[in-house]
């Protein structure tokens, strides 16, 4: 049986990747690991939260987007951008400067990624009490946090919220609209704007959902780059008037910490950075954490606000986001705020196309299909893990002593890539061949 | 295989990380989730029990391709009236135990209610046994 590969977004370039273990370290899948000097990754354990791209001392780690020019393949060229976009510019620049400035850089039409948030409200809260026997319902939102259950907490995935994320609502409905303004299907190019890398992989190899209605992705730092230097530079005085439709207050701050729950009836929880997710799942599967009705749960601090492409500071972004909703609420008062939303004229389409197919786990953990193969697998590794330091110092190109005894149980290493170990040997030849196997050759001759 | 962790009594922030341990070893050796979540809720209960209720004690863990048999021994209180203790809703816990949201009273029942076979026996005075074993196969 040929095994499926999830498309990841994250890229190392070999060429900028020096093998530190920096990366290594902070993966919450154990997904890398330093081979020939360079850092690897394993596709399938790759969550695509981003950790290692933060950690990077060298910016060897990227994201994969498709070409800006892409989008002159089609006649009607969507931005779908997040309101997290608009909270990263300073606060003088109001947000129908940003929208114009956004289509300046090519685009025809620029849509709110959170439209279809407050359809979805309704939604959740229907779903939360209908699922009553699995508890809680654990959100869908976050890309990074439905792959992290399923490969580390396959018992939770029945937890998993079946309903798509705002963004998609956002992009079906708006690609109905247009065909309906006369654009055939394929004239209409809908880019998502993204703030991580978890939602590209989302987009590529969807969980839950056969296609999805996204035709490309840009990462949010380039569009940011581009139009904020357009801004700097003030050649768009051209000032087109794009249309524009207002999000409301709750779908403003939907992508961040909090915007979900805070709307769903029942004890709800917020919860944002991958370790505090890893911790509360823990907690849910032990059964330690119980009666809630529903978890929001993002891979990043303070949510989206801090998606790794975003440029601003995670903390600015949300109070200028904060302000944005202050300012919709004073407008809303005076009686300025049209709420002639398009995705309200289809919200019975998008009601009968809110939910996603099953979630299926696909463990990383297992060590064999077998049970009584891998707790044999189990007991090496237990024997060999008792000969390791346990100091967990990377120097073998695993994140820890725990993880060389299992590569080596699996075939992938060799206990004497372990440096301790290579001091007992006492076989100096064989060390250099280890050695260099995992840093390279280029790293010993530096020493020389 | 055979694994043995050590359960300090008194100290909740250390309470669950043996059942941590075990959990992560059931899922490596491919243990159905739905399986693995029963087997987590019963171990995580009985380990805090012991944080609980015991001075210290001991978690001895077997698994083989059949079932999983845990067993908890602690040195402590002991349980004077176990038909009781097996009740929903009874607990002995101090007060101060409750506040950190332990000690709700459905230890033992919730225990019972997640393995196949269920064993709990005690001295007053001595300490308390007990064994969890649910079958994979």
């Amino acid at each position: 049986m040929a095994e499926t590969v999830f498309h990841h977004a994250l890229t190392i370039l070999e060429d900028v990747c020096f093998g530190c273990t920096h990366c290594v370290k902070v993966c919450p899948t154990e997904a890398l690991r330093v081979r020939d000097g360079k850092a690897r990754l394993t596709a399938n354990r790759c969550i695509d939260c981003g950790r290692c791209m933060q950690a990077c001392p060298v910016n060897a780690i990227i994201i994969k987007q498709d070409d800006f020019s892409e989008i002159y393949k089609y006649k009607a060229r969507v931005a779908l951008v997040t309101s997290i976009l608009i909270g990263q510019f300073p606060r003088h620049y109001p947000t129908r400067k940003i929208y114009s400035g956004i289509m300046e850089q090519g685009f025809s039409h620029v849509y709110e990624a959170e439209h279809g948030a407050s359809l979805l409200i309704d939604e959740i809260n229907q779903y939360v009490a209908r699922h009553g026997a699995v508890k809680p319902v654990i959100s869908s939102f976050c890309p990074a946090i439905v792959r992290l259950i399923q490969v580390r907490f396959p018992s939770l995935v029945e937890n998993i919220m079946l309903l798509k994320a705002p963004l998609d609502l956002a992009a079906i409905s708006f690609k109905k609209e247009l065909m309906e303004r006369g654009f055939a299907e394929d004239e209409i190019g809908i880019f998502y704007i993204t703030p991580c890398a978890a939602k590209i992989a989302a987009i590529k190899s969807p969980v839950g959902e056969k296609n999805s209605p996204i035709n490309g992705v840009i990462n949010m730092d380039t569009l940011f780059n581009k139009v904020y230097s357009g801004f700097k530079k003030e050649h768009s005085s051209s000032c087109i008037v794009p249309e524009k439709e207002q999000l409301r207050a709750e779908e403003m701050a939907w992508s961040l910490t909090g915007g979900e729950a805070k709307y769903i009836n029942g004890r709800c929880l917020s919860i944002d950075g991958i370790k505090n997710a890893i911790e509360f799942l823990e907690g849910i599967e032990n059964g330690h954490i119980s009666n809630f009705d529903f978890i929001e749960m993002r891979a990043c601090d303070q949510s989206c606000a801090g998606g790794i492409l975003t440029t601003s500071n995670r903390f600015l972004t949300v109070e200028r986001l904060e302000e944005r909703i202050v300012k919709y609420g004073q407008d809303k008062i005076e009686g300025k705020i049209f709420d002639n939303k398009t995705i309200d004229k289809h919200s019975s389409f998008i009601r009968e196309n809110v939910k996603i197919d099953t979630i299926e786990p696909r463990s990383m953990l297992k060590l064999d299909e077998n049970t009584e193969e891998a707790l044999r697998k189990m007991e090496r590794i237990r024997k060999i893990f008792s000969y390791l330091p346990g100091i967990d110092c990377g120097a073998c190109g695993t994140p820890s002593c725990r993880s060389l005894a299992e590569d080596v149980v699996q075939g992938h290493a060799h206990t004497s890539d372990c440096i301790f170990i290579q001091t007992s040997l006492n076989v100096p030849s064989d060390q250099e061949i280890r050695a260099e196997k995992i840093w390279g050759k280029d790293r010993f001759r530096k020493l020389t | 295989m055979e694994l043995e962790y050590s359960i300090e009594g008194g100290d909740f922030s250390k309470a669950g990380l043996a059942s941590s341990e075990v959990k992560k070893i059931l899922k490596q050796v491919n243990i159905k989730p739905e399986i693995i979540k029963r087997i987590a809720v019963a171990m995580y209960e009985a380990e805090v029990n012991v944080v609980a209720h015991a001075y210290q004690g001991k978690m001895l863990v077997n698994i083989d391709p059949s079932k999983v048999y845990i067993r908890f021994e602690d040195e402590g209180p002991g349980i004077e009236n176990i038909d009781q203790a097996m009740q929903e809703g009874f607990s002995t816990a101090s007060e101060a135990v409750r506040q950190m949201g332990f000690g709700a009273g459905m230890g033992l029942p919730n225990m019972k209610k997640n393995v196949d076979e269920f064993f709990v026996g005690s001295v007053v005075g001595k300490g308390t046994t007990v064994e969890l074993t649910t079958y994979i196969k």
